[in-house]
């Protein structure tokens, strides 16, 4: 692990961010690798001062460091010192002789022209990627949110109902910027849609086990039924058994456009519940009108 | 070895004018092939060497030719001192 970057660096805890600049290029000046060849414990010492430097030069790391949320080992820079490698080996000499100070110009005035007016031609910023994550009722019923881009901007993405994972929502023009008068980019969202606890999607309808009591399923009547938009009264038939599907039309994914709204479908599983000492007393006794073996017919074998 | 395109992306405050200079003066000396620029390692590392001498070290663009000359006369030795199979950082 590093040691304290304001060890390393000989700067007070309190130090402004001035005097942490000039104490860096003080040392920075003194131990840069490719000014001391030859010296590895130069090279460790930059590399320290520059980790330190890096820590500390970044407001939000700095005070991270100083509320103890992060150590002092920072991110690797690009190791500096590679020149040295290089130029003690025989490509070094390429380097060797005074420079024949102009030689190059002329030869190379061309590219260098050419890359100047590649530059300032207008070019269409880039597109920028993000990811959104939608709660599983936005996606059904559609919504608007907020996403704070890395840059400070807010965006306003509004979702129409009906997305799925995986889907890419396109704002024109809040990429990039476009350079020397052309278009920005464009920011493409890519949307996660989470799973929801009751509901299944299945295309623009929605799928949902809905739990009955034995009393319920005999004998129908109503019962309260959790819906994306809200609690719903829904009249059971009689005699509804286990597996039996509800429809609820226009329940599902909200309409969008030309396309119609979706439905819920319920399926029906019946919960006996606890052990009831009337219930079974009551099935002990009990003959049916017209008894039925529900497994006829069932054999393993095709 | 790399193009100056490629260059560009790898060093942020590289500035294209500033380079030209540099290679004028002969500070960077690429190879040219076609209409573009290849840069050997060495000459990638020596960019980056001026960058920081420049932007770390505050060394100013008219101090840089001085501390560069200094700098090859430095390699010049080592690598001589190599070649005869003397190691430059024995204790003499």
């Amino acid at each position: 692990m590093a040691d304290d970057p304001y060890k390393t660096l000989g700067v007070a805890r309190g130090a402004s961010a001035d005097a942490i600049k000039k104490a860096y290029r003080k040392l920075a000046r003194q131990h840069h690798p490719d000014l001391n060849p030859g010296k590895p414990e130069a090279e460790a010492k930059f590399k320290a001062v520059s980790t330190a430097h890096d820590l500390l030069s970044d407001p939000e790391r700095r005070a991270r460091f100083d509320r103890g949320e992060i150590d002092a080992d920072g991110q690797e820079q690009a190791p500096a010192g590679g020149y040295r490698r290089q130029a003690e080996e025989a490509q070094g000499a390429r380097y060797g002789q005074a420079g024949n100070s102009g030689a190059f110009e002329d030869m190379f005035a061309d590219i260098f022209e050419s890359r100047r007016r590649a530059d300032s031609a207008p070019r269409r910023g880039q597109d920028e990627s993000y990811r959104l994550n939608v709660p599983f009722l936005d996606a059904v019923q559609g919504d608007t949110k907020q996403l704070t881009l890395p840059d400070g901007r807010v965006l306003s993405v509004k979702i129409p109902p009906g997305v799925v994972i995986g889907q890419v929502l396109r704002l024109r023009g809040q990429g990039g910027a476009g350079r020397n008068g052309a278009p920005a980019g464009d920011a493409l969202i890519e949307l996660d849609v989470a799973d929801h606890k009751l509901f299944q999607r299945d295309g623009n309808d929605l799928r949902m086990e809905l739990p009955v009591t034995l009393k319920e399923a005999v004998l129908g009547g109503p019962v309260v039924v959790p819906t994306p938009t809200g609690p719903l009264r829904v009249t059971l038939p009689a005699a509804s058994d286990s597996g039996r599907t509800i429809r609820l039309r226009g329940k599902g994914v909200a309409a969008h456009g030309t396309r119609v709204a979706g439905d819920l479908f319920l399926t029906l599983r019946v919960v006996i519940g606890k052990p009831d000492a009337a219930l079974e007393a009551f099935l002990r006794d009990w003959a049916p009108e017209d008894p039925e073996d529900p497994r006829a017919g069932m054999e393993a074998s095709e | 070895m790399i193009t100056l395109d490629i260059l560009r992306t790898r060093f942020s405050a590289l500035e294209v004018d500033d380079l030209q200079r540099w290679i004028g003066e002969g500070y960077v000396r690429p190879e040219r092939a076609a209409d573009d620029l290849l840069f050997e390692e060495i000459d990638v590392e020596r960019v980056r060497l001026i960058l920081e001498l420049r932007d770390v070290m505050q060394v100013n663009e008219e101090a840089l030719p001085v501390v560069l000359s200094l700098l090859d006369q430095l390699y010049e030795l080592r690598r001589r001192l190599l070649r005869l199979g003397i190691e430059p950082n024995a204790a003499s």
